[in-house]
């Protein structure tokens, strides 16, 4: 396996295709946007100069924008919070085996299998933020089932409103995290569990040095995938409360920027966006190879 | 693998037989009888009066095909981030629908949109719409789109019922801001919780707008978008402070709140004020109420004689690829039977002043004497007021309001945001 | 180990996993904190809690709008769905009428891309996932980061020049445009998730076919691919929902009359003035069905795709 075949043309030329329409697709295309980021395009009138990082200083000066990563921050917070805490629950109560475990897991994830579009109808109304007599939603639950002091203003709150977007957000992916965890805990040898018994580990010890290393790829990798997720989230928001200053999240305010036409300023968040994510990805895949070339 | 793959199989046999239920016509440029127009009315009245004047433009144009490239949802930004791209891209649409006057700054200077003034002048629309309409909508002397209809701003909607029951006289508005507030305490002490009710952002701009022009009057106001009013006037600090009590009076859900949820909590009998663009009338009509009887309105306090237009209008696009066609459209448009068919059917009023004002409900009734009467002002929260990038700041500083109500930040943010606008 | 979809097969490793809904003799003796009542009533009211949307959405749609009301929305409808709140006034079922007036040939229209989408793309995916596993070329690590960075960019960045070279190209604003789109942008995660699955078919099976003197593409045919039909079921769900439930490039590349059912029910459920909630829940039923059923017919073989490996560390 080492030497592989004869030679490398027949396996280039398989995946050269590819690499050259993500070439251009993705390389190529993310170029073009960074050029008109660093240009004074900021209207229909086609460019005339190139500025630097013009555009960046002036994004980064205003509280607008700033407040939109704030709240990026909150959502994101609870966002890998709820769907780490919920998919492993939900994986940790499955696998100690269940009846109609199947049933369980069919229905925890199956929201994943609904857009934000048609998810956003609903929780649009399920978040509804009046109270009282007005209530409907989760709010109406609240004030039928005599928990009045659990209605609240849900994203409307100022600060940690946020954080209510998040719901429909980790209602649709926790069973994904789920699904990804029953596979981390299915793929532990049982032998290591019983190997550990018989040195009378306790069930904690258990845990602690046997199954939560053998699942920390798997948590890892859940991480980047609904970590990057999160950075990019729009769809949802525009859904549930369309473009407004209050949810605004760096995503919407590129949307913002570009129905106003300012074609610089959409170019110069989309490029920060990018890099929030370059920042967690690129070092991850690096650390990931890294380690498969160690395994040889 | 077999019943995956007759599965798959089957999917694809639905997909063509549910496909091929509607053959829709798309745009080719060598076919000189079409005209692809692109709004964003999809769907509600919008959609019906779109479809009533597609009828008026049948009957005027048998031969030509009408295509339809609307874009739906989120007021109209979808379909603007789908045009600027095709915009961008030189694949103008022949003709599409904005709001009239500053909104369509951008276009203009990129040199997008054809002058129209030759086809006002050909078609006597100077003559049959009102000056100061015309005024509006000129840019250097060149007028680059034609109103279909006419909506007006500063309305409030009050629920007769509630302010009686507070002691107050529904048909009697308030003379200025300050009249209204006692109002609004005396009805809160009433026990109406929430008497100003209030929505999503634009809502709020709106509000606000109505404030200003109620605290500037229609000079000033006019004067904030030209330049000629100081965005740190005193009167502007006033406005601040007018708008921060009102919002006082609101229901505090106000930011998760479509206009129309605004609307019913009026029609609850939950708040006894709207201020709304009198699409609302649509809301009032759909419960059963009759005007003046349940509900009645006014021009919102400190605004009497001031028409805040907004209107939707429709261009011709430089390179547009049925120019002709698209020229028969506008003719539609502008023509008295066009707009009679699209404002009956929309709720809103013809641009024309030949219009026979006893074809109309009440409520539009009222609209068009005041059309004909009153100075007109541009909406901000509609585009007509300032370009889409200034009122995006100025929304966006609304908004932060509404969630910290810090008035320093307010006006610094407008005077900030007039100064980036105005260079 | 590699970024994880949980799709990593590795050998022997199914021997030893356990099979599912089967209890264990050793985990009673441990599981002393949580009874297993406990557990049922917990594990029945996130089930709850998780269906409570569903459930929204079937009663709205079945109201006729006058009795949609914040002061009954939890509630049943109080009449028959085919009857209406008043004489000649409409009825519950209306709301799916109209509904599937507005999405029909739209949902048509969306079958036609996503199915394609998924298949092309996976079988693409499944071929670079084995070059990438198979063969050592000198930066193979380099062309698969380069490869797998594409599924992490936001899609919004690359959207203006898409349009532009969409229309300079001439295609077409249908679906025909978008399923090539979705092919290229879902590339990098089914080359990802063929990749990590192939790392797990052992060495020995394509040694032999070697030793045959079969090509590389023999191999692949007669060998890897009936081997493959796990990572299959994974890519084309995966490539299935993403194109169906797309929203945002169906906006920029797509129109009304000619694009997918996400943008006919954004239409439907955002249009301007007076929101129908019954026609807008009942079109979001509709709209999400057919993403429904894959997940219901094919769930199983989903989660055992996931589950068919361990990941390996």
């Amino acid at each position: 396996m080492k030497k592989g075949y004869k030679n490398w043309g027949p396996p280039l030329l398989l995946i050269a295709p590819t690499i050259v329409v993500l070439g251009i697709f993705v390389y190529g295309l993310i170029g073009a946007n960074i050029s008109v980021s660093l240009s004074n395009r900021n209207s229909l009138v086609p460019a005339t100069e190139f500025v630097g990082l013009d555009n960046y200083f002036a994004l980064f000066a205003e509280e607008r924008f700033i407040h939109s990563l704030q709240n990026l921050g909150v959502f994101t917070v609870f966002f890998i919070g709820g769907t780490m805490i919920f998919g492993f629950l939900w994986a940790w109560m499955l696998d100690k085996g269940v009846t109609a475990e199947g049933v369980f897991r069919s229905v925890f994830l199956f929201p994943m299998a609904i857009s934000f579009v048609a998810s956003g109808v609903v929780w649009r109304w399920l978040l509804n933020s009046a109270e009282g007599d007005r209530a409907s939603g989760l709010n109406r639950v609240f004030e039928n089932l005599g928990l009045d002091f659990l209605q609240n203003s849900w994203w409307n709150e100022p600060g940690w409103g946020m954080a209510a977007i998040a719901l429909p957000a980790i209602w649709q992916l926790a069973g994904y995290v789920m699904a990804l965890f029953l596979s981390g805990f299915r793929g532990i040898p049982e032998e290591l569990r019983e190997a550990a018994r018989m040195d009378g580990a306790t069930e904690w010890k258990l845990y602690r040095y046997v199954i939560f290393p053998q699942l920390s790829p798997v948590a890892l990798s859940a991480l980047i995938i609904v970590g990057h997720m999160s950075l990019k989230v729009f769809d949802l928001i525009m859904a549930i409360t369309k473009s407004i200053y209050q949810t605004e999240v760096p995503a919407t305010y590129l949307w913002v920027a570009l129905t106003s036409n300012d074609y610089a300023k959409s170019a110069t968040i989309a490029t920060i966006l990018l890099l929030f994510v370059a920042v967690v990805i690129v070092p991850y895949l690096i650390y990931t190879a890294r380690a498969e070339k160690r395994q040889g | 693998m077999r019943k995956p793959l007759s599965m798959i199989a089957g999917a694809v046999a639905l997909g063509l037989v549910l496909a091929g239920c509607s053959s829709t016509p798309s745009s080719d440029p060598d076919n000189a009888d079409q005209v692809e127009v692109f709004t964003w009315w999809a769907s509600g009245s919008e959609k019906v009066g779109l479809d009533a004047l597609v009828g008026v433009f049948n009957e005027q144009n048998p031969d030509i095909e009408f295509i339809n490239a609307s874009v739906a949802g989120g007021a109209g930004s979808n379909a603007k981030a789908a045009l600027a791209s095709r915009l961008e891209s030189n694949d103008p649409p022949d003709t599409f629908q904005a709001h009239a006057g500053a909104e369509l700054t951008d276009y203009i200077n990129a040199g997008q949109l054809q002058d129209l003034s030759s086809f006002y002048q050909d078609n006597g629309l100077t003559d049959v719409f009102p000056e100061s309409l015309i005024e509006r909508i000129t840019v250097d002397g060149a007028i680059y789109s034609v109103p279909s209809n006419i909506h007006r701003a500063n309305v409030v909607w009050a629920n007769t019922q509630v302010l009686e029951d507070a002691g107050i006289d529904p048909m009697a508005a308030p003379a200025d801001i300050d009249a209204w507030l006692v109002d609004l305490k005396k009805l809160k002490d009433a026990g109406v919780e929430t008497p100003l009710a209030l929505g999503t952002e634009w809502t709020q701009m709106q509000l606000f707008e109505n404030v200003l022009i109620a605290d500037l009057g229609a000079e000033g106001y006019s004067g904030l978008w030209t330049g000629d009013t100081s965005w740190d006037d005193a009167g502007v600090e006033t406005a601040i402070g007018h708008y921060g009590e009102l919002l006082e009076y609101t229901n505090s859900d106000f930011a998760g709140l479509d206009w129309d949820a605004a609307t019913q909590i009026v029609l609850d009998g939950n708040a006894a004020y709207n201020v709304m663009g009198d699409w609302a009338e649509s809301a009032f009509q759909q419960a059963g109420w009759t005007y003046d009887n349940e509900y009645t309105t006014w021009a919102t306090p400190g605004t009497d004689g001031v028409f805040d237009f907004l209107a939707d209008s429709f261009t011709l696009s430089v390179g547009a690829p049925h120019e002709a066609a698209a020229i028969d459209w506008l003719t539609t448009i502008s023509s008295a039977e066009g707009q009679k068919a699209f404002n009956l059917a929309k709720g809103s009023i013809p641009a024309r002043t030949d219009t026979v004002a006893a074809d109309y409900p009440a409520y539009q009734q009222t609209a068009i004497t005041s059309f004909g009467e009153d100075t007109v002002v541009s909406s901000l929260a509609h585009g007509a007021a300032a370009s889409i990038a200034w009122s995006g700041d100025i929304s966006s500083a609304i908004g932060k309001f509404g969630a910290d109500r810090d008035a320093a930040s307010l006006l610094s943010g407008l005077v900030a945001a007039a100064d980036k606008a105005q260079g | 180990m590699s970024v994880s979809t949980g799709l990593e097969k590795k050998p022997g490793s199914t021997a030893t996993s356990r099979t599912s809904g089967m209890p264990q003799q050793s985990s009673i003796r441990v599981r002393a904190g949580l009874s297993r009542t406990a557990k049922y009533v917990l594990l029945v009211l996130f089930l709850i809690i998780v269906l409570m949307p569903v459930y929204v959405l079937i009663v709205t749609s079945l109201k006729p709008p006058q009795d949609v009301n914040p002061a009954t929305s939890w509630g049943l409808p109080v009449r028959w769905p085919w009857e209406p709140a008043f004489e000649g006034g409409p009825t519950g079922f209306d709301n799916w009428a109209l509904a599937w007036n507005a999405l029909s040939a739209s949902i048509g229209r969306t079958f036609l891309l996503a199915i394609p989408a998924a298949l092309i793309a996976s079988f693409l995916g499944a071929m670079n996932g084995f070059v990438l596993a198979r063969w050592r070329f000198p930066y193979a690590d380099v062309v698969f980061t380069f490869i797998l960075f594409g599924m992490f960019i936001p899609y919004q960045a690359i959207m203006t020049p898409l349009v532009q070279m969409k229309t300079s190209l001439g295609l077409p604003s249908d679906v025909s445009t978008l399923l090539v789109v979705h092919v290229i942008y879902g590339l990098p995660i089914c080359t990802l998730i063929f990749r990590n699955y192939y790392a797990g078919i052992p060495h020995e099976l394509m040694e032999a076919a070697r030793m045959d003197g079969s090509g590389m593409l023999r191999t692949f045919r007669s060998i890897v691919l009936p081997l493959s039909l796990p990572g299959f079921v994974v890519t084309i769900i995966w490539q299935f929902t993403s194109a169906w439930n797309d929203f945002l490039f169906a906006l920029f590349l797509s129109n009304q009359n000619e694009g997918p059912v996400s943008l006919a029910l954004n239409n439907l459920a955002q249009g301007a003035q007076l929101a129908n909630y019954g026609a807008a829940m009942a079109g979001a039923l509709l709209a999400s069905l057919p993403t429904l059923i894959v997940y219901i017919v094919l769930g199983k073989y989903f989660i055992g795709g996931l589950m068919s490996g361990s990941v390996k560390s």
